[in-house]
């Protein structure tokens, strides 16, 4: 008869509050096989653990039902204490008394029942319950960081610095992401690139960093420590060792119109180009799309000029798999367009704008070297206005959250117009200012106080243009809704910051969590703000909601110091929640029959194929075998073997049908 | 005046996106009729259909299968495995007349907190206007144990 303990968790109020629980633990009691039941206010405290593992010693309990929380917050806390109690931590289960019953159901008897039939379906899966042991598995110390802007460089340069190899992977042909576009930074006006560059160079020259530009992953196997990634190195033309990047190609390439990603549609590049003067590496790559040799067959100008021959027109995107211990996901984020906004227009107008296209107008590298010179005609803006939250908090365009950045940096993009037209005049309008970070309310006040710009709390209903103006119509809430119209040379939109391009497709190539508007889930909201629910990916900056740069390098740094953490072992323990096909005396050998229908199920290709052999060496039967290092656990072989000859650790067939007995 | 009937509800879930869907609607305090036991498997993958069989059996007048969107698996596929064989199963139980309106499919994300609430108050109150499955344990008869 087994003894189990239930020990029955009040979470202060979030429990006690509508499940009795000194009933519940009275109920559980009667519970065939419960040998002791008792309830507590905070059963993960530490005294609420003593207690556990004095009651654990007292009455020799050999398996403990903790009735708390969800498993997926404390059951390791739990499986610790039950260890240090001397019972095999895999004795350990948890019913989820505050997710799944007293946080979604009103106080009353149902409730309470339903709390103690949580208790029941785990005690007497417990009863089944097996000691496991975890398996071991030796780590790979080399990481891979997707995403070259700021976040994946400091993540990359942190890793390196500790000792490890890292590969850093980007999908654009250089990194820096976008902080290389940004013209300065708040709240201490900085230039960016001043910044980022020397952080860009260091990271290319790092003896322990592999850069890997225009790349993109494009399929990950295997788990912790042990990762398998596929990455398509995608073609440059070019052979990148023979380039010296003098940019002669650039120079006399005869394509001269095509639309600047980098300048954000406001300048033009060549065929063959550098995203930027600063790229890093300074090679260039040939966009395929709009060459002429690839339009035409004819051309190959750069061909003939290239003094090393580097020019490859033929070369093929190259499929690289690389073994990865750790993977940081440091991918970014996307602007909200323009042209969503029908009542500014549809983004019709060349001078409303977004943020970053303000940016590039704004930054001396950009197309106008920084002079103020609006989009249409080229001249100077004499009078500027700025709309934050286009677009955030705005459920109609389905970004109910705050973008968080868009209220420094309109200040910032205000001021940044005000010292280059002193005689500008520049509006905001706003729903709030939210200025939450060292210094941040300080620069606003100093936008609104020192360089006059005009905050106006309201929204703007619509924007149309007239004599080459745009007039904006707006009104000022604090002044009685009052209408406010405006003629002004130029609109700047702060638009929504949103999940990247592709991300979801990212998502699932990892098997990571996304949430609704596909910014990567963190493991815990609070206490795992750098894990992904899947061990071994790590997260940094705005692919996990929008960020700042001072959040995002910390962020980074955070993700770093996990990946070295991990790196810091020999070998790794993996959860024994592993498939096993059973065994048994000859002449069976096994209940498996040797279908394989298993092995075309496994996901992971963890079963092979086992020949049983008489001592002449003749084979006398073939089985399924299957790899604990491979197997994840899903169990889908458990559910496809014809002959139930194969059974999950953790959730065999005996556990769950001894839940389902209790119904 | 007899009790009005409750059913009882029985939940196989997928540990990372079921699960984690219910645990957000907890967090998010979503309210739902509490008839449902949720029981957690790694992945629908693990789903032998026969459970779903023994949960009726066993007295569940309402079953859920939900685990991850497709494309969206933990373990890359084990939801799509578990739909092939739902389909075969559903082929099957209509042949051999079970109330298929007793069994729901249904796919809810880690962060489809308000769905999960949605589709246990959906099923809930559908297995609560058919009454109790005591047919399906006459169709398997008493003493089978």
């Amino acid at each position: 008869m087994s003894r189990i303990g239930v020990f029955t968790c009040h979470c202060g109020e979030n429990i006690g509050a509508t499940v009795d629980c000194a009933k519940v633990a009275e109920m559980c009691k009667d519970i065939p096989g419960v040998a002791y039941s008792v309830d507590y206010k905070y059963m993960c405290s530490d005294p609420g653990q003593r207690m556990m593992q004095e009651a654990i010693k007292e009455h020799k309990l050999d398996g403990v039902v903790v009735a708390a929380c969800s498993p997926r917050m404390h059951e390791p806390t739990f499986r610790r204490a039950v260890a240090n109690a001397g019972v095999n931590p895999y004795m350990c289960e948890m019913a989820n008394l505050r997710e799944h019953c007293s946080w979604v159901h009103e106080k009353g008897e149902a409730t309470t029942h339903k709390a103690a039939d949580l208790i029941r379906v785990l005690v007497e899966k417990i009863k089944h319950n097996e000691p496991l042991f975890p398996i071991k598995v030796p780590v790979t110390r080399t990481a891979m960081v997707i995403g070259g802007g700021v976040g994946g460089i400091q993540v990359a340069l942190d890793i390196a610095n500790g000792g490890h190899k890292v590969v850093l992977v980007e999908k654009s042909p250089s990194i820096g992401g976008h902080m290389s576009q940004l013209s300065e930074t708040f709240p201490t006006l900085d230039c960016s690139q001043c910044i980022l560059t020397p952080r860009m160079v260091e990271a290319a020259q790092h003896p322990n960093i592999t850069l890997m530009t225009y790349s993109e992953v494009e399929k990950v196997d295997g788990f912790i420590g042990n990762f398998k990634v596929t990455v398509r190195k995608k073609a440059r033309k070019l052979d990148e060792k023979l380039c010296t990047g003098c940019g002669l190609c650039i120079q006399k390439c005869p394509n001269k119109k095509i639309s600047d990603e980098f300048n954000e549609g406001l300048g033009t590049r060549t065929a063959i180009y550098v995203p930027f003067p600063q790229a890093v590496p300074n090679k260039p790559v040939i966009d395929t799309l709009n060459c002429t040799f690839y339009k035409t067959g004819k051309c190959k100008v750069c061909e003939k000029l290239c003094p090393t021959g580097a020019i490859r027109f033929e070369q093929e995107d190259e499929l690289v798999t690389l073994d990865i211990g750790a993977i940081v996901l440091a991918t970014g984020f996307k602007l909200m367009k323009t042209d969503v906004f029908p009542e500014y227009g549809y983004g019709k107008s060349k001078d409303i704008i977004d943020g970053m296209q303000f940016e590039r107008l704004a930054s001396a590298s950009g197309p106008t070297s920084g002079v103020m010179k609006r989009p249409s005609d080229g001249k100077e803006p004499e009078t500027v206005v700025f709309i934050a939250c286009s677009g955030s908090r705005d459920r109609s365009k389905g970004v109910p959250y705050c973008s968080k950045i868009c209220c420094m940096y309109t200040a910032k993009h205000a001021m940044l117009y005000k010292h280059k037209v002193h005689s500008g005049k520049a509006y905001v309008f706003y729903m709030d200012i939210r200025a939450a970070g060292k210094d941040y309310d300080e620069f606003v006040r100093r936008a609104i106080e020192e360089d006059d710009v005009k905050y106006i709390r309201g929204r703007v209903s619509k924007i149309y243009e007239e004599d080459g103006k745009l007039v904006v119509m707006g009104a000022d809430t604090l002044m009685g809704g009052e209408p406010v119209e405006i003629r002004a040379d130029m609109v700047v939109l702060a638009t929504a910051v949103q999940s990247n391009e592709g991300s979801e497709e990212l998502a699932q190539t990892l098997h990571v969590s996304y949430d609704t508007y596909g910014f990567f889930a963190e493991a815990h909201p609070k206490l795992r703000p750098v894990e992904t629910n899947t061990a071994g990916i790590f997260l940094a900056g705005a692919c996990q909601a929008p960020r700042d740069i001072p959040e995002t390098v910390a962020q980074a740094s955070g993700a770093a110091a996990k990946v070295v953490g991990l790196f810091s072992n020999d070998e790794l323990t993996r959860e024994p929640i592993v498939a096993v096909v059973n065994r048994l005396p000859a002449p069976a050998y096994s209940h498996c029959v040797g279908c394989f229908l298993c092995l075309s199920a496994c996901p992971y290709q963890a079963i092979e194929q086992e020949e049983i052999k008489s001592r002449s060496g003749e084979v006398i039967k073939t089985l399924a075998r299957i790899n604990p290092g491979l197997c994840q656990g899903c169990g889908t072989c458990v559910a496809t073997c014809r002959t139930k000859a194969i059974d999950l650790q953790g959730f065999s067939n005996e556990q769950i049908y001894a839940e389902l007995m209790t119904l | 005046m007899a009790e009005p009937f409750e059913p009882k509800i029985t939940a196989f879930v997928c540990n990372w996106c079921t699960y984690a869907g219910a645990d957000l609607t907890g967090t998010s305090r979503i309210k739902y009729q509490s008839n449902v036991r949720v029981l957690r498997v790694p992945c629908t993958g693990r789903i032998d259909y026969m459970m779903v069989l023994k949960a009726l059996h066993k007295g569940a007048d309402g079953i859920i299968v939900s685990g991850c969107h497709p494309n969206d698996c933990h373990y890359t596929s084990g939801n799509y495995h578990a739909r092939r064989r739902w389909m075969v199963f559903k082929k099957m139980m209509e042949v051999m007349g079970v109330d298929m309106r007793r069994i729901t499919f249904s796919w809810v994300s880690a962060a489809e907190g308000a769905r999960w609430a949605q589709l246990v108050n959906e099923v809930t109150d559908q297995v609560r206007a058919l009454g109790p499955y005591s047919e399906f344990r006459q169709i398997v008869g008493a003493g089978i144990e």
